[in-house]
């Protein structure tokens, strides 16, 4: 049938209107890519910037108040639009695939989704263009960011919220992925660890965004309408946005690290060739991490005056975290004894994370100390202490998931020496630009202020901290290199390249927009393993050949979001002028008219017919 | 109704029946709702102490939300695991965020 | 392809909502949004709760709310509640008229209680010139009770939109979903309403 056309031989307009419509995991996985790939260009572009200036004492190579934007978009670039969309491109390219899955549970939402994450993006950064962005640091506290002039804090709060609805729906589609979803045989205990993680993540999404999502409502209430919720002179209170801020700003943080630990437990098993040490504590670690998440936001408000109490209590939950936690690492060292190690890109950013994570846990349990972190808090040390978390455990687990799955992305292999040329660059730049923050920070300089003075012995550390920057960049450059050469060569590898474990390999690279013919049986962990300890290929199905149903693409998701872009613009505006109301009903009116017209149409999909999956498999 | 539905296996007239049944508890339930309703504006016009008050009214709120969710939305019925497991972490994150701000916001 | 999914009572699942696929991802995946929305409104919730003594020498909540009105908006809420819940009832009887009837009376329920609330704004607003700049009161006031107010409208909107989108063709395997999710909605707003009209007009005039 004509749904069974390849995507290869189109042109470039097809292929386009082929990507604005898709509903198909794997492409959305292959956009959040490139999207967050962007944007963390972006904001690596915006941190070489900061560090620039911090080269030598009372720099001018940026204005104070430039300075203050680039600090602001880089973080909210990197933790909004980079990180969280490439743990989402990863969620996306494997997720389904490892539970045995053809698609996700809503392919129209997923699409949605993207959609409104990278509209919500653009609109962040449309405020460099109107006379500048936000400009109150990432965590926007009142009243800086009430009182910020402009409309840089505008942008920053209706970009969040349109890209923030964007995530919580990507969040829940992968909750009922995971609990409807999966092929017969693939039990909860027997799920991948990525998988699992994934799963924790998209809970602690659905639970964490709705605080941003009423913070940032009543900051655009404040700004844009004259609420006065963070206003003392009308008995507001700017601590409820803090509150608000980190109690989904905590969560966030392990919804950035457990899926990259969930990278990392699938490539140390891989790569060790041993089943992956102690799965059940990692899942119960997992789980637990999750839970203790919710409970530790006040640890970054601890010089608030919330009172010793809560102090002790938010720094005790603080310090369990590292319980769990340790489990994990003691787990991954364990998979690795004994096994017969093969070390290549993925496995080197593996073992690069492990003494990198855990140079951050420690500085963690520090900070978490509510006595000592009057000391530590907004210094250098905390500005370490969170790249170290961010970074090694997220940034490095992006970089090995990138290497590891582009054959399952693409169907080709990126190279090692260039991989391996990467992991050293980026491995060394990082620990040289941050290890030495750790002691500027103790020796007093503050976080986020744009200059600092000639002879106080802050010269030659942030010299050093630059050169490292610098050579993060260039590992990111040979990266791109890479991904270049490897695309041109564009040397095709089997399904199953690195004799690897979970389901996803059990299929070819790249898989076949309806991923399994006939939905697998598993019979273990590790399913592949299972089949090939037993001397199979591959995978025994678990159906008949039968016919295959599939949704439909579909362009309103792109509409929807592209409503909301432009209403975006009539909510900020209309604070200087009435008449920009017009603009936001517009943009409304496209929004609510396209949900409609979803509601009302049937989209009930197609099947693809098993007389074409045979015809295909003969060819 | 029913009896135009000749054709019906057995199997659908017990869950018919099963139905009806039920219906009949939320009739209750709601009536149930009202008074409890009742019984909290009255407590109002009746100007009891606040401590009093207080506690009992949010006692009554959380039964009658109990009473929606369980019966109205059907959480009793099977296969309300993991919608329970989730509705419920939301009701803990949301104990966290109200006991946060009411306690830890006092200037 | 609809025509063949048709309910009838002889091959009828008793779930009509949870039947196939597509509604059980539909079912779960809308519980798990009305977890994130217990959430969102507790957010409010605790905003409004820090907020609610904070009247900047303007009006304060003894001085406003009559609970005159609060009751009769109760009232129409908690019943169209139970009128949801019979369609519901209907539904897995496989009565579309009854259900289409049931729900058209909790949809007029739902207008009641949407007069009453845009009554008492524009008094509030008007007679009381107690608005959103009023005080950090009044914002969160405003937007705790508004953000419950315009759950109502959506949810209005999408039962009148599902009543008329089937009102030819009846229930099918591939619509019943999209009523149960809107019957679930449906009672949400009712539970968080039962907070609203505890904590903020009870507790307030107290």
């Amino acid at each position: 049938m004509s749904t069974m056309v390849a995507t290869n031989k189109k042109g470039l307009g097809a292929t386009l209107w082929d990507y604005l419509t898709t509903v198909d995991h794997k492409k959305i996985a292959i956009m959040y890519l490139i999207a967050g790939g962007f944007f963390f260009i972006i904001g690596g572009l915006e941190a070489l910037a900061i560090r620039w200036q911090l080269v030598q004492p009372m720099n001018d190579f940026v204005s104070s108040g430039f300075y203050n934007e680039l600090i602001t978009m880089h973080g909210t670039t990197m933790i909004f639009l980079a990180a969280m969309p490439l743990i989402f491109a990863f969620m996306n390219a494997v997720v389904p695939l490892q539970i045995g899955a053809r698609d996700v549970a809503f392919p129209f939402l997923n699409s949605l989704g993207f959609w409104l994450f990278l509209f919500g993006g653009i609109m962040l950064n449309v405020g460099w263009f109107t006379g500048g962005a936000a400009d109150a640091g990432w965590t926007a506290y009142a009243p800086l960011s009430t009182t910020s002039i402009g409309e840089g804090v505008d942008y920053y709060v209706l970009g969040l919220q349109i890209s923030g609805a964007g995530t919580l729906i990507g969040g829940i589609n992968f909750l009922v992925t995971i609990v409807n979803m999966r092929a017969p045989g693939m039990t909860y205990m027997r799920m991948p660890l990525f998988t699992w993680t994934a799963f924790v993540a998209s809970a602690l999404i659905l639970f964490a965004f709705p605080a941003l999502t009423v913070g940032l409502f009543l900051m655009m209430f404040d700004r844009l309408f004259g609420a006065g919720f963070f206003d003392p002179a009308m008995g507001g209170n700017s601590v409820i946005w803090q509150h608000l801020f980190w109690i989904f700003g905590h969560p966030e943080v392990y919804i950035l690290a457990l899926p990259g630990f969930g990278i990392f437990s699938e490539i140390i098993s891989t790569f060790s060739k041993k089943r992956l040490f102690g799965y059940t504590a990692m899942v119960f670690a997992t789980v637990l991490i999750g839970f203790l998440g919710f409970m530790v936001w006040a640890h970054h408000m601890f010089t608030v005056g919330m009172g010793p109490a809560a102090n002790s209590i938010f720094a005790v939950a603080t310090m369990a975290i590292a319980v769990p936690t340790g489990i994990k690492i003691f787990n991954w060292l364990f998979t690795l004894w004994g096994g017969s190690i093969q070390i290549n890109t993925p496995m080197l950013w593996a073992l690069g994370f492990i003494p990198t994570f855990t140079l951050g846990g420690m500085t963690g349990v520090m900070v978490a100390a509510a006595s000592a972190d009057f000391q530590y808090h907004d210094t250098y040390f905390v500005v370490a202490h969170f790249h170290y978390v961010i970074v090694g455990g997220v940034v490095f687990a992006l970089f090995a998931g990138t290497h590891y799955w582009w054959p399952k992305m693409f169907g080709t292999v990126l190279d090692d020496k260039l991989g391996k040329l990467t992991f050293w660059l980026f491995f060394i730049g990082f620990h040289l630009t941050f290890f030495i923050q750790h002691f500027l920070g103790l020796m007093g300089m503050p976080r986020r202020y744009w200059v600092y003075m000639e002879n106080q012995g802050l010269d030659l550390g942030n010299m050093i901290s630059t050169i490292g920057a610098f050579l993060m960049g260039l590992g990111t450059i040979v990266l791109l290199i890479n991904i270049i050469k490897t695309s041109v060569k564009n040397e095709k590898v089997s399904g199953d390249p690195w004799d690897a474990r979970t389901l996803e390999w059990a299929i070819p690279s790249p898989p076949p927009f309806y991923n399994f013919k006939q939905l697998p049986l598993v019979r273990g962990l590790d399913p592949l393993w299972v089949e090939k300890t037993e001397g199979r290929k591959g995978m025994t199905p678990a159906e008949p050949l039968t016919d295959i149903h599939m949704p439909n693409n579909s362009f309103l998701p792109f509409v929807m979001s592209l409503g909301l872009f432009i209403a975006g613009f009539g909510f900020i505006y209309q604070k200087h002028d009435l008449s920009w109301l017009i603009v936001l009903f517009i943009g409304m009116g496209i929004t609510l008219g396209c949900m409609l017209v979803r509601s009302v149409k049937d989209d009930l999909g197609y099947h693809v017919h098993k007389e074409d999956l045979k015809k295909e498999a003969e060819e | 109704m029913a009896e135009k539905v000749s054709g019906a296996t057995e199997q659908f007239d017990f869950e018919k029946q099963k139905r009806k049944d039920e219906m009949k508890q939320q009739v209750i339930t709601f009536v149930l709702m009202i008074v409890f309703t009742i019984v909290a504006f009255a407590m109002i016009e009746a100007e009891l102490d606040r401590l009093f008050v207080i506690p009992v009214l949010l006692v009554l709120a959380a039964i009658q939300v109990g009473f929606q969710v369980y019966y109205f939305m059907h959480m009793s019925h099977k296969g309300h695991e993991l919608p329970a497991v989730m509705f419920y972490g939301g009701v803990f994150t949301a104990f966290l965020t109200i006991l946060a701000l009411t306690v830890l916001v006092w200037w | 392809m609809s025509e063949q999914d048709i309910l009838n009572p002889k091959h009828m699942p008793h779930d009509p909502e949870k039947a196939t696929l597509e509604g059980k991802n539909k079912f779960m995946g809308f519980w798990f949004f009305l977890g994130g929305e217990t959430v969102l409104f507790a957010s409010l919730f605790g905003t409004y709760l820090a907020l609610n003594d904070s009247t900047n020498g303007g009006s304060s909540s003894e001085e406003l709310f009559g609970l005159e009105l609060v009751f009769i908006m109760t009232m129409l809420l908690l019943t169209s509640s139970l009128t949801s819940v019979y369609a519901m009832y209907h539904m897995k009887n496989h009565a579309f008229k009854k259900m289409q009837i049931w729900l058209g009376i909790t949809v007029a329920l739902g207008l009641g209680f949407l007069g009453c609330e845009i009554y008492e704004f524009y008094h509030y607003i008007h007679g009381e010139h107690f608005t959103m700049r009023s005080s950090a009161f009044g914002s969160a006031f405003y937007t705790l009770v508004g953000f419950h107010g315009g759950h109502v409208v959506f949810g209005l909107l999408w039962i009148i939109a599902l009543m008329i989108r089937n009102a030819r063709r009846g229930l099918n395997l591939y619509n019943a979903p999209k009523f149960y999710l809107a019957s679930l909605y449906w009672h949400f707003i009712d539970v968080v309403w039962v907070f609203i009209f505890t904590v903020v007009y009870l507790m307030g005039v107290l």
